[in-house]
């Protein structure tokens, strides 16, 4: 499997991105799709990384109604939109909702990088918002995945501005004492790492996730010495304080669940929670 | 299609150069028969420059747009900081790690009243460009920024920010100390504020080294000035792989001033003088402060918590979508 996507029925090998080597696809699925021989963990769709950390069949999908519009009348974006789609099953890069973990109610967004690479515009932007304010507004914990190259081009400065949204949302998240946890898989970057992902009380990151703010191209062409070479990874941003704990998949719904349990321990003592 | 605003611009720039000779030797020439020949021959030669960017201006694209936002001799912050303001007392240092001076901030006078300045500061000969990092903010200006924007909130001060990068700062460095951790920092700073703030972009509105300190209750926009969320070259770069093809992605982006205007993102163009804010910097300083003027005294009517909710809901709404 190229992609390291769902085998086929009949199918019972894949192949690890990373290392190459075959493993077993019943195996490779009990392992959250990371690779039993390096450990890399290959990127999820959006249902994989619901099933992985939710509460079975806990998830309820919101704000499904909103769809993209061509504002711009941007070159080629209709086509590259509608192909994604098809290829997704999504409608546009993210999917949000609400969630239990461990029996505690989360609002929950989720980006899936294979639709058009994650990418921020107007739907995402309103859907990370709605997330954020509906932990506000409901005093539930707000737990958010990350995976985008940035912000979407093909929506122009109406994409720049889903990063201010995004951000004033974290304020209102902030002033009802709602705890907010990002989460960075591979990769989190540019306009969405400069913005809502990079101001949550909590960051946690999947092993060697591409987090970055400019292109590692970009940023080595700046400047004039020698970058490490795990520039622009979770474990880099780790050692240079920019996030709180790498954390493996498989601990993943672990850590998130004291995380939600312990700071938003506060919100549950007497408040309705449904 | 020119690649810099001095190759777009040469044509005008040679008769103003001319023009300037002609001024120097009229100035020198004693025999009235020939002055009154040279004062035609200037007179004739003033209309066609005047003509000429008439024709021009009248049809600018958005490369065009692109080439003047980015013009060496446009103001520049610091410029409009001494048209507009008195007694700036520039603070630097985020207290943290070091100097930004991509970033200018400080408190100064405004038509009476203390306000805080933050803007962006482009270096305008070689020299200056380096030492100004050619507006590109790394993390220690942002962290400035939200300096002056606490200070600001603590001492009532109304804040204006003035837009001017081309990107903020891609190194390696400012990677390491989390120089997107410092603009969304920044943003949420501005967003917790009840003090109003207005932001202006006066030349480059470079991407989220922008958006970095734009979070305004009102956002202007120079003529001239752009807003992008990629520049233009990179964006050609990563749809057609070739960078060349800036003025199509320009064209693409829709990020001129006026787009911005029909995309409902900014709430006033400042009409710039005759052939752009370089032509005339103190006419373009007037418009910038008569503008500046009359949105605080327009913000001046809202209450601290009113101030709060509407730049909150200012951003809120925006982006275009539909629903099925």
């Amino acid at each position: 499997m190229r992609h390291g996507r769902a085998a086929k029925a009949g199918t019972s090998f894949v192949q690890c991105q990373q290392c190459k080597k075959t493993l077993f696809a019943a195996e490779f699925e009990t392992n959250l799709r990371v690779c039993g021989h390096c450990g890399h963990h290959h990127r999820l769709t959006y249902d994989q990384r619901i099933r992985y950390t939710f509460d079975e069949g806990s998830f309820i999908e919101l704000d499904q109604e909103l769809r993209s519009a061509d504002p711009l009348q941007f070159p080629e974006y209709l086509d590259k939109h509608a192909q994604s789609v098809a290829k997704t099953g999504l409608q546009d890069s993210v999917i949000s909702g609400t969630a239990m973990i461990e029996g505690i109610k989360v609002a929950t967004a989720i980006a899936d990088f294979h639709f058009m690479g994650g990418s921020m515009g107007s739907v995402a932007g309103e859907k990370f918002t709605r997330t954020l304010e509906r932990a506000a507004n409901s005093s539930v914990p707000a737990v958010i995945f990350c995976a985008s190259g940035g912000a979407r081009m093909q929506e122009g400065l109406l994409s720049l501005m889903q990063m201010a949204k995004t951000t004033a949302a974290v304020a209102k998240c902030q002033e009802k004492r709602v705890p907010y946890i990002a989460v960075f898989t591979d990769p989190t970057m540019a306009g969405v790492l400069a913005s809502f992902a990079s101001v949550a009380d909590v960051i946690i990151a999947e092993p060697k996730a591409l987090v970055g703010f400019a292109g590692a191209r970009v940023s080595k062409q700046a400047q004039v010495g020698k970058a490490a070479d795990d520039f622009q990874t979770a474990e880099f941003a780790a050692r240079s304080g920019m996030i709180d704990r790498i954390v493996e998949r498989r601990d993943l719904r672990t850590t998130l669940t004291n995380l939600v349990q312990m700071l938003g321990a506060h919100l549950r003592q007497g408040a309705s929670v449904g | 299609m020119a690649k810099s605003w001095k190759e777009w611009e040469k044509p005008v720039l040679e008769l103003d150069e001319y023009i300037a000779k002609l001024k120097g030797i009229a100035a020198q020439e004693t025999n009235p028969d020939k002055h009154a020949r040279l004062a035609a021959r200037l007179e004739e030669f003033e209309k066609r420059r005047d003509n000429f960017i008439n024709i021009r201006y009248s049809r600018l694209g958005p490369w065009e747009e692109v080439l003047l936002a980015r013009a060496e001799p446009r103001p520049y912050t610091l410029d409009y900081i001494t048209q507009v303001f008195t007694d700036f007392t520039e603070l630097d240092g985020d207290r943290r790690h070091g100097q930004d001076h991509a970033i200018v901030a400080g408190p100064a006078n405004f038509e009476g009243r203390p306000v805080m300045i933050v803007g962006h500061q482009k270096g305008r000969d070689i020299k200056q460009r380096a030492f100004r990092n050619f507006a590109m903010s790394k993390p220690e200006g942002y962290r400035k920024a939200i300096r002056m924007f606490d200070m600001a909130e603590r001492f009532r001060m109304p804040v204006v920010t003035f837009v001017d990068t081309p990107a903020a700062d891609p190194g390696v460095e400012s990677e390491s100390r989390g120089i997107s951790e410092a603009i969304a920092a920044s943003m949420l700073k501005m967003f917790e504020l009840t003090v109003p703030i207005v932001s202006v972009v006066i030349g480059e509105g470079g991407s989220g080294g922008a958006i970095g300190i734009a979070c305004g209750n009102r956002l202007l926009m120079q003529e001239h000035a752009i807003y992008s969320v990629i520049p233009p070259e990179g964006c050609a770069a990563i749809l057609w792989r070739d960078a060349d093809k800036g003025p199509q992605a320009a064209a693409a982006l829709k990020l001129t001033a006026q787009s911005a205007m029909e995309l409902e993102l900014v709430d006033e163009i400042l009409e710039e003088p005759f052939g752009g804010a370089h032509r005339n910097p103190i006419e373009a300083a007037t418009t910038v402060r008569d503008a500046i003027e009359r949105n605080l005294m327009d913000l001046d009517r809202m209450s601290p918590e009113e101030l709060k909710d509407h730049r909150y809901k200012r951003f809120r709404s925006l982006g275009k979508l539909e629903t099925v």
